[in-house]
């Protein structure tokens, strides 16, 4: 088996991305990481399938030794579905868990900002709240 | 027709009934009677095809389907073998009690305020789909669908309401689900670069002739997906995490399938792909800490579903030991270890629903008197609570003997070591469900720490449903009847284990 040296290095890259987003608490990281990982093990068994050839389509003059392997094709677009599957789900999660923590937290604050404000009103506590940048990198859901 | 004409039809149903029934469901949105009909009527069916399959396969031996009309090993196909066909039937029988179970709870049709509506039956049943895929599959990179069919469907039924808590459960399972699919897609990849083959038949054949090394980061990059599946300690820690805030009918059926896929992959990896004594020592070992590590969580726990989370983890190591030995003995007891297992953990979330709904909470803390108040919740707890901890004469018994004896007949001061972990993990899993018996069930409900009201009440309504009760008590029954037929289902368990071990057959069956 020939060895693609440039394939090689790229998935070593995908692989060490993603798993260094995926230590992360950030969902929406360990989502890139895990979409990095997936295009790192898709190339792997790309790689597993041999050196590039011709497209595995029995025709006049090409013989079977130049086509490609298409079975790890078929791995792949199968893996691939099951990626963009996942994906879709924790990107549910993620919206899920930021209204969730969102919502949780003008409920707790408001409370807590009174409490130590003292005289503070509900109303001037959720203007607080507004004025935070309502991005997606919270912290996990801790 | 001829016994293989009738497995041909009927090997792939287990998988395509439950699919079409998902389809169907998903289309009454909203009528939930429709939906219950349709998923019991499924998931008996799958149940009566499956003991079928069961009875024919124990007559022919292994019998392959080819679906798709690609001769194997260009195509997928699936293997109908003894072992598959007993897994395929103990699970369909856990599946149908907890749906029952789950209908009486009234989850599924969105009476429970905390769950939605419709999702629950399609749901469950593709849960369903994906487990019987992986038990009759043939095929590595199908293996990795069926689990993955499977898995997408944990996930959402896991976080089904999208509470905080279950989201908070959620991630932790889905992260680790992830990694180790990624961890088995990267080995299917690598297997497959070596060999030039997914099929597992032709597999067996191809990676005898590999080099040693190859061989051996091929079966460790197979078992490390496997392992977390399997919940085999070290990599066991993310399932008392997750599984106690799902809702009891979602944890019941999680605790007895899901983990016992895992390890009936590891049953396959062991004996077809890499049988041989190169990792010996290391599942040894591995069995060794999930029985000690996992049960000394199980008895500082005072919550019921995490302790039961932890005995769950932790008996994963007599079926681990079991493979380990991989002798006719080991193994067979491994399986009739699964058997019992999946039913028996099973029954306790179930049983340990009925306690949250008496009691208000699973908290050992906050519960007391249930003995009294509930004495037929009492025997549904006692019972297979008992079998688990390994009391003569349940079956729970009778397969750790099984295990202790294949272990003595192999020696060894590391088998002897497992051996003693063994008994004493038997012990100390006595000792974590009878403390939760003495304070739950024996005290007095006054001396429980801030109770719930529905526990003060002497006669609450409704709390405990009759289908609930009835669907548990079946499943009682059936733990109860697995030690009763011991003697036959420990001989099938046994041929079963000698179609494993003479690897050939299984060859012929799929290559011819």
């Amino acid at each position: 088996m020939s060895v693609n040296v440039f394939l090689i290095v790229a998935v070593g890259v995908l692989f060490g991305t993603g798993v260094y987003l995926l230590m992360e608490r950030s969902l929406t990281r360990v989502l890139l990481g895990f979409v990095l990982v997936g295009n790192g093990v898709n190339l792997l068994i790309l790689h597993m399938g041999g050196p590039a050839g011709e497209a595995p389509i029995i025709a006049e003059g090409v013989a079977a030794s130049e086509m490609n392997d298409p079975l790890p094709q078929a791995l792949i677009l199968t893996a691939i579905v099951i990626t963009f599957g996942v994906t879709a789900f924790i990107l549910a999660m993620i919206y899920r868990s930021w209204r969730l923590a969102h919502g949780d937290l003008v409920v707790d604050d408001v409370d807590d900002r009174r409490v130590a404000s003292g005289a503070g009103s509900p109303e001037e506590a959720d203007e607080e709240m507004e004025a935070q940048p309502a991005d997606t990198e919270f912290e996990g859901l801790r | 027709m001829t016994p293989a004409d009738a497995v041909a039809i009927l090997g792939p149903l287990p998988v395509v009934l439950p699919l079409l029934g998902a389809g169907l469901t998903l289309t009454m949105t909203g009528r939930a009677a429709a939906q219950r009909l349709v998923s019991i009527t499924v998931l008996t069916v799958v149940l009566a095809v499956a003991v079928v399959l069961l009875l024919l396969v124990d007559q022919t031996g292994a019998q392959s389907v080819v679906i798709g009309g690609w001769r194997p090993p260009l195509g997928i196909v699936l293997v109908v073998d003894r072992l598959s066909a007993l897994l395929l039937v103990t699970s369909a029988t856990v599946a149908l009690g907890v749906l029952v179970y789950a209908v009486g709870q009234g989850m599924t049709d969105g009476e429970d305020s905390e769950t939605p509506v419709s999702i629950f039956h399609p749901t469950y049943l593709i849960l369903i789909a994906g487990v019987a895929n992986a038990f009759l599959t043939g095929d590595l990179f199908n293996l990795y669908v069926g689990f993955e069919i499977l898995l997408t469907a944990s996930y959402v039924l896991l976080t089904l309401g999208g509470t905080e808590a279950r989201l908070r459960a959620g991630v932790t399972y889905v992260i680790v689900s992830l990694v180790s699919s990624v961890l088995f897609l990267s080995a299917i990849g690598l297997v497959y670069g070596a060999t030039g083959t997914v099929n597992l038949a032709q597999l067996a054949e191809r990676l005898d002739t590999l080099p040693a090394d190859t061989r051996l980061v091929l079966h460790v990059a197979l078992l490390l997906g496997f392992g977390i599946k399997a919940a085999v300690v070290p990599l066991a820690f993310w399932l008392p995490d997750s599984y106690p805030t799902a809702p009891a009918p979602v944890t019941a059926v999680f605790a007895g399938l899901l983990t016992k896929i895992g390890v009936y992959a590891i049953i396959r990896t062991e004996t077809l792909l890499f049988p041989g004594e190169e990792l010996t020592n290391v599942l040894l070992v591995a069995a060794l800490l999930t029985l000690t590590v996992a049960i000394l969580g199980a008895i500082v726990q005072s919550d019921l579903k995490r302790v039961l989370s932890y005995t769950l983890v932790s008996h994963i190591g007599y079926m681990m030991f079991g493979i380990a030995l991989g002798s006719v003995a080991g193994l067979a007891a491994a399986i009739f270890y699964a058997v019992h297992h999946i039913t028996i953990q099973t029954t306790l979330f179930l049983a340990s629903g009925l306690v949250e709904r008496r009691g208000g909470s699973t908290s050992s803390r906050r519960l007391g008197g249930l003995a009294h108040l509930a004495p037929l919740l009492g025997v549904l707890y006692f019972v297979p609570a008992m079998n688990l901890a390994g009391i003569p004469p349940l079956s729970g018994f009778v397969g750790k003997l099984g295990l202790f004896r294949a272990g003595v007949a192999e020696g060894g001061w590391l088998v002897y070591t497992v051996v003693a972990a063994g008994a004493l993990t038997s012990l100390l899993t006595l000792y974590a469900v009878a403390r939760i018996w003495n304070v739950a069930f024996w005290r007095s409900p006054l001396e429980a720490e801030n109770p719930e009201p529905v526990l003060l009440d002497p006669s609450p309504k409704g709390v405990m449903p009759p289908t609930m009760v009835a669907a548990t008590a079946a499943m009682v029954t059936v733990g109860v009847l697995l030690a009763v037929a011991a003697g036959p289902l420990w001989s099938l368990c046994t041929r079963a284990t000698e179609d494993l071990v003479d690897r050939n057959a299984y060859i012929r069956t799929v290559l011819q």
